[in-house]
């Protein structure tokens, strides 16, 4: 009798699977790493892994379209004569143009300003449009410095100091060439169609006693009227936030991995930083431990995408929130749409992130006109207002469950975790439990 | 003639006053006595007044001016005329680091040294240093000139773009992409009219040297990474 052996099926590496092989023979191919947009694609813990509880006989909620929940903040009111105050907490993140085309730029404001929420200009300064679309405008004063001037300075309703950001805690930047049109030249003092480097660190001051001082600069500059955030990467988040409150910050801006940019290399994207989740209750410790919670504000940013996002994250202690790629896709990026294109650039809607190429179909990431002229920008902020106020409307669908009549009175006893990772990153108890790890007791 | 004594009145009440001229003022000198190493002297100016300051500056004095004539009778500490627009600042002892960061447009001109990172991420402004600078001094200089009377540090120029270097004396090395170049007669007049406006005498165009980018760097290649 003949013994049969059954052929086993093909089996692929789980360490050297297609992405990474793929990744080796692209590097291979062309000796330089990989530069793409956007945030870490890594599945991380993440809101999702958080629940609300919602009310019981312990706690009564709040009628839906009946009882009011306050959805207002206000931010600055630290040190600034002249605080910003919100209608909505979820406000828009920095991003430059240069980055971004004009016409985007002048949606992100047309939008935030129909959502009475405010918007933040990028590196490369300020522009008009922006400007004089956008009804609260935050100035981000970065280490490039690149178009940075003092009248810009003064005519902001607020000032971002940055350090760092999510998707590169320590990394500067590089618009590449293709993007550098006449109009962005000028603005950065640079040639046309050359790499321009971002500085990865401030080229005036080193190290939390001289922000104290450079801080100290800019508020008599603008004669203390501003409201001055310091935006930092999810790095060391209580250290960070608790140097930015003594080095004068009235908002502290935390920006997790999951948190986009223009162009960096994905090594640098994936591997460095931490995940939104694991930044927030650091950050809450350092300023309660300061005694300065509520007074020095938080706001959190990194892979924000819902009311829920929202709810959760003030839950665990912040103000407010800051969207990017989130609007950025609410105003048109990677739409099926343009299905077509996104194919012949070799990538499919929802995963084009070559930003830095300058060839967006969808005329968001590019300075070239034709592509460009493809965003109307008052459609796309009204889109942007349209999700703007569908995620406040989330969010207080949901505090109203929880009994809360103002967002900001959500709190971490409203939460449970769905798994340990999320639990322990948001110090929440495991759903059905009362512990999470590192909390003693067992 | 305003006078700030600064032993006896807040620092906020000589910046308000300086912000708060109005287009036709007439009290436009003023006068500022024991800074005693204060920060953030006379920043944000925008109107063409003139501040003389008796004695030595803490970080980022005259940070951001745009139109005035700042005389530093002292030295200055760190960030002295920090992205300056236009107007003049002087310098008659020394200067700490990065000296004319960033800065757009205007004079700076410094009677002794300068520390490092002068003129670092220069983007228009015009720098003249009398005595030497140290290390690192016009890293990634964008447009602008730096003349410098005395020695220069290691790195000179380093991740250089546009901005124009002259060395009187030696240079201890040069930073990535930063290069000596030909010194033609359109470099030798702009450098008599910088020479002229610092006050300079004595000295001739054709004791300096002239350093610039070698724009290889310019855009990324991958060859070049060995520069970095």
């Amino acid at each position: 009798m003949s013994y049969h052996n059954p052929p086993t099926p093909p089996r692929k590496s789980a360490t050297f699977d297609d992405q990474t092989l793929a990744e080796i023979r692209r590097a291979a191919a062309t000796g330089i790493y990989d530069i793409r947009g956007g945030g870490t694609k890594r599945k991380v813990p993440h809101f999702d892994d958080l629940l609300f509880l919602g009310a019981s006989i312990s706690r009564y909620p709040l009628e839906g379209y009946r009882e009011k929940c306050d959805t207002s903040v206000v931010l600055g009111s630290r040190f600034a004569k002249k605080p910003i105050t919100l209608k909505t907490p979820i406000t828009i993140a920095g991003m430059s143009f240069g980055a971004l085309s004009g016409n985007a730029k002048e949606a992100l404001g047309r939008g935030a300003t129909l959502a009475g929420t405010s918007t933040t200009t990028g590196d490369g300064g300020m522009t008009d449009e922006e400007r004089g679309h956008s009804q609260t405008l935050v100035y981000q004063y970065l280490p490039s410095r690149y178009g940075m001037n003092p009248k810009d300075l003064r005519r902001a309703d607020a000032i971002e100091v940055v350090v760092g950001q999510g998707a590169k805690p320590g990394g500067g930047g590089m618009l590449l060439g293709q993007k550098i049109s006449d109009r962005v030249a000028n603005m950065r003092n640079l040639p046309k169609g050359i790499d321009q480097r971002s500085a990865c660190r401030h080229p005036d001051w080193t190290g939390p006693d001289d922000l104290e001082i450079k801080i100290m600069e800019l508020r008599e500059i603008t004669d203390w009227e501003k409201p001055i955030y310091v935006k930092v990467g999810g790095a060391r988040p209580y250290y960070d936030t608790a140097l930015a409150v003594k080095a004068g910050a009235d908002v502290v801006v935390l920006d997790g991995m999951q948190g986009g940019t223009a162009a960096t290399q994905d090594v640098f994207i994936e591997n460095v930083g931490m995940p939104t989740l694991a930044c927030i209750r650091p950050a809450v410790q350092a300023l309660q431990d300061l005694g300065m919670h509520r007074k020095v504000q938080l706001i959190i940013s990194g892979g924000i995408r819902s009311g829920a996002d929202v709810a959760k994250a003030l839950a665990l202690g912040a103000d407010a929130v800051a969207i990017g790629t989130a609007a950025l896709v609410a105003i048109g990026d990677n739409d099926p749409r343009w299905e077509d294109e996104y194919q012949k650039l070799g990538t499919t809607a929802g995963a084009y992130d070559d930003w830095h190429e300058g060839k967006d179909p969808a005329g968001i990431t590019t300075q070239d006109p034709e592509l460009a002229a493809r965003l109307d920008p008052i459609v796309a902020g009204r889109r942007l207002a349209n999700y703007l106020k569908v995620m406040t409307l989330e969010a207080q669908t949901i505090a109203r469950a929880c009994g809360k009549n103002h967002l900001h009175h959500l709190e971490p006893e409203d939460l449970c975790a769905l798994t340990m990772e999320a639990a322990a990153m948001a110090q929440i108890p495991l759903a059905g439990t009362s512990w999470y790890p590192g909390k003693g007791g067992f | 003639m305003p006078v700030f004594d600064l032993s006896t009145t807040p620092l906020r009440e000589l910046n308000s006053a300086l912000h708060g001229l109005s287009a036709g003022a007439n009290d436009t000198a003023f006068e500022v006595i024991n800074p005693r190493g204060s920060h953030a002297v006379a920043v944000g100016i925008d109107a063409p007044v003139t501040v003389d300051i008796k004695g030595s500056v803490g970080y980022y004095c005259a940070g951001m001016n745009d139109g005035g004539n700042v005389t530093v009778h002292g030295s200055a500490g760190p960030g002295v005329a920090e992205n300056m627009m236009s107007g003049s600042v002087v310098i008659e002892g020394d200067a700490s680091q990065y000296a004319g960061a960033t800065g757009r447009g205007g004079l700076l001109v410094i009677k002794g040294n300068a520390a490092s990172r002068c003129g670092i991420s220069m983007k228009g402004i015009d720098i003249v240093v009398h005595g030497n600078i140290g290390h690192m001094s016009a890293f990634m200089g964008q447009s602008g000139h730096l003349v410098v009377l005395g020695d220069a540090g290691d790195a000179l120029g380093d991740s250089l773009y546009e901005a124009k270097l002259f060395v009187r004396g030696s240079v201890k090395s040069l930073g990535a992409d930063c290069i000596e170049k030909e010194m033609r007669p359109e470099h030798i007049e702009k450098l008599s009219e910088l020479l002229d406006m610092a006050g300079v005498r004595d000295v001739k165009p054709q004791e300096f040297k002239r350093y610039g980018s070698a724009r290889k760097l310019y855009n990324f290649n991958i060859d070049n990474a060995d520069a970095y």
